[in-house]
């Protein structure tokens, strides 16, 4: 087994900042905005950093698909342990319609050319909750997969996968090569510190176009209309139980 | 007994004051006043032991104009200004005693100008603690001052707050280098000159460190720039019991002889080890404990643990247990962590008051041993949590807010304390500010002619004692 593990890192809106929509409700405001890795990740990377330092694989690569700015995510994952880094450029148009099916493609690509054994993303990215580039690739690959994983260990050529899932948690066993995606519990990400950004300054990073994979961009999702969700109305306080009780009569509720 | 004569203010009666709202609205749109003043969420503690005044109006104001376009509206008028960050503070700091406009500054939530390469960054007072560290998690920086809560940082400057962290990296005055303040005529200063921000300066007086802990009382603090740290690439904790109080503090006091760049060192005493194993279920002998945090490269770590491993066990220290990875020493300073919850749950239905004295280092033993006697003697609950290495500990007063008379008897329990430790020629307030309950306290630790360059520096920039009146000084005889 080659031991290389590619980890996808997208680049989206901090998850601290308020997001305002674009006055022509095209899209939201994204200029000028803060913007960094996707959360789940930042897990996927630690994930697979963590394999690395136990010994388990022996290469940790990060992947990211978008314009020149997509660089500064690959330089994160560089500073939190991964070993170099691929950026597939992707800009303007391409990038505004770019979705989990062409991403997809892209990763199948790349692990087909890298000979991965593994590939490890973030459940979904928190700009577009879709959920799909993980299962999509596994698909295009014909790869097992082992979605929302909470812990995930290698033993031998198998990966075991504990899942969180609606009832609770199920735990499987695939065949490697596979696609895992981290959930939240997987793991605590590290903090990127100053000597390892200093060190990532020095690792390599190839930059790659999409025709070059023989992947087409081509959006089959047009976006019609992005609004903001409906405005709370404020609430009420009522000084008494009888007046809550008349109140929810007053409004037509009881 | 918190108000001075109406006479002496010089204003009216302040149950007879017009209303204040119809002057500010000139300056501001209806939306960022309030006339409800439920709409702070207050966290002070210092509640149990005096009344919480609410203000009569609230104003969110979005920008340092708007704040000073109020300024000059509330010294027109005389109106008292409270400024309101996150409410965390322990001493009643945003309480109105006389009423007036509370100014809560948390729309003005921007992190501004950041310099990677020179460690610094200034944020508005609507910026907290945690808000900044996440916005800097890539940047491998972080901003170390924790005092605990969540608080707005230009509040830690008002407070010159400081937490677990300061035997390493300092408390707020040491990290601010430059502050935006607005007056109380409403007139904008930069304490260090507008947009500077040197690692060092010998210019003019220190302004910067005269507002760090003025607590509201010389002006508003509407921009802090402050000093940045990097992350460290490792950590490790540990946990050490010790036979005694002073095993303990012998042993802190010798790691930092011996120069170890130590973190954090924090005290627990018996009875908080005690609450800790009841609310987090754990076993840790019930001793006095040291909780100790290295922060370093893995070599340094690997020295500055054996130089204090050396240490504790000289001084009868128990097992050594560390551990490098997040999740394990989660697990270690899990104790430290939940203390006030677990103070709580030996009574459950009371409330807490953190008491907070800090004295010189030799006199840590003694003056813990005394203040647990005294606990003992009057049948108080207090147990004790610290931070060794700056002489400062807390005891966690807990007490049933419905029984004045256990109220009266924690109050003058504080007050024995708080002069316990000025006779060690210590302070009556390591970290939380002297706020409203401490200000005799304050005159007996300066002496008469020291508050009187206070008072006097009071007068020169709040003349009309308007900006947050009540609170560091008292009001002056007549």
């Amino acid at each position: 087994m080659s031991g290389r593990v590619l980890v996808g890192v997208k680049r989206v809106i901090d998850y601290a900042v308020k997001i305002r929509v674009k006055p022509d409700n095209t899209g939201v405001v994204t200029d000028g905005v803060k913007h960094s890795m996707n959360p789940f990740c930042e897990i996927a990377v630690e994930e697979a950093v963590k394999l690395k330092e136990k010994k388990l694989i022996k290469e940790v690569v990060a992947v990211s698909c978008g314009p020149q700015q997509a660089q500064e995510t690959i330089r994160t994952a560089l500073a939190m342990g991964a070993d170099r880094g691929i950026h597939v450029e992707v800009a303007g148009k391409d990038y505004e319609t770019l979705g989990p099916l062409q991403v997809s493609k892209i990763l199948a690509a790349l692990a087909k050319k890298e000979d991965a054994q593994l590939i490890i993303l973030g459940k979904q990215a928190i700009d577009d909750d879709c959920n799909q580039t993980g299962q999509m690739t596994a698909a295009l690959l014909d790869w097992p997969q082992g979605t929302f994983a909470s812990e995930v260990s290698l033993e031998g050529d198998k990966v075991k996968v504990v899942r969180e899932i609606d009832g609770g948690l199920e735990t499987i066993k695939i065949n490697t090569p596979a696609v895992v995606t981290a959930d939240l519990r997987l793991n605590t990400p590290r903090y990127a510190t100053l000597p390892n950004i200093m060190k990532a300054k020095k690792k390599k990073i190839a930059n790659v176009k999409p025709a070059d994979l023989g992947v087409d961009l081509t959006s089959r999702l047009e976006v019609l209309r992005v609004d903001e969700p409906p405005q709370r109305q404020a609430g009420m306080k009522v000084e008494t139980v009888d007046d809550l009780v008349g109140k929810l009569k007053e409004t037509g509720r009881i | 007994m918190l108000l001075g004569s109406p006479s002496w203010l010089g204003r009216a009666d302040p149950g007879s004051t017009p209303d204040p709202a119809g002057p500010l609205l000139h300056v501001i749109p209806p939306l960022s006043l309030s006339l409800f003043p439920v709409s702070l969420s207050l966290g002070s503690i210092v509640f149990l032991l005096s009344r919480c005044c609410p203000p009569d109006v609230v104003v969110f104001p979005h920008c340092v104009e708007e704040v000073s376009a109020l300024t000059k509206v509330c010294h027109q008028h005389r109106l008292p200004i409270i400024p309101f960050g996150t409410g965390t503070g322990l001493e009643g700091g945003v309480s109105a005693v006389e009423g007036g406009v509370c100014f809560s500054l948390r729309n003005m939530d921007q992190i501004l100008d950041l310099h990677q390469e020179d460690f610094d960054v200034t944020v508005e007072p609507g910026v907290t603690r945690k808000a900044l560290n996440a916005y800097l998690r890539d940047t491998g920086l972080w901003f170390p001052v924790d005092p605990g809560a969540d608080a707005s940082l230009c509040g830690m400057a008002a407070t010159s707050a400081s937490g677990t962290n300061a035997v390493r990296y300092g408390t707020m005055r040491e990290n601010v280098v430059n502050l935006e303040v607005v007056l109380s005529d409403g007139t904008i200063i930069h304490t260090a000159g507008k947009g500077r921000r040197p690692r060092k300066t010998s210019a003019g007086y220190n302004l910067t460190n005269l507002f760090v802990g003025s607590e509201g009382t010389l002006g508003i603090i509407t921009k802090t720039t402050l000093r940045l740290y990097g992350i460290p690439e490792a950590m490790v904790s540990a946990v050490c019991s010790f036979p005694s109080v002073q095993d303990a503090v012998d042993s802190t006091v010798q790691i930092l002889q011996a120069g170890v760049p130590i973190a954090r060192i924090e005290f627990l005493d018996d009875v908080m080890i005690d609450a800790c194993n009841r609310f987090s279920c754990l076993s840790y002998p019930v001793t006095p404990t040291l909780f100790l945090e290295f922060h370093g490269s893995e070599q340094s770590l690997k020295e500055q643990v054996n130089t204090t491993e050396d240490i504790t066990q000289s001084n009868r220290g128990s097992d050594f247990q560390w551990a490098q990875d997040a999740e394990t020493r989660n697990r270690l300073w899990k104790a430290r962590h939940d203390a006030w919850y677990a103070a709580l749950a030996l009574r459950p239905g009371c409330k807490a008051y953190a008491t907070d004295v800090c004295v010189p280092l030799s006199q840590l033993p003694q003056i813990i041993v005394e203040t647990k006697e005294d606990l003992i003697e009057n049948r108080l609950t207090g147990p004790i949590a610290g931070h060794v290495g700056d002489g400062n500990f807390h005891c966690l007063m807990v007490v049933d807010p419905t029984d004045p008379e256990e109220l009266h008897q924690v109050h003058l329990f504080t007050e024995r304390l708080a002069r316990r430790a000025l006779a060690m020629g210590g302070t009556c307030t390591g970290e939380h500010g002297v706020g409203l309950g401490k200000r005799a306290l304050l005159c007996e630790e300066l002496g008469s002619m020291a508050i009187q360059v206070m008072q006097g520096l009071k007068d020169t920039l709040d003349p009309h004692n308007m900006m947050n009146p009540g609170k560091i000084l008292q009001p002056r005889e007549l």
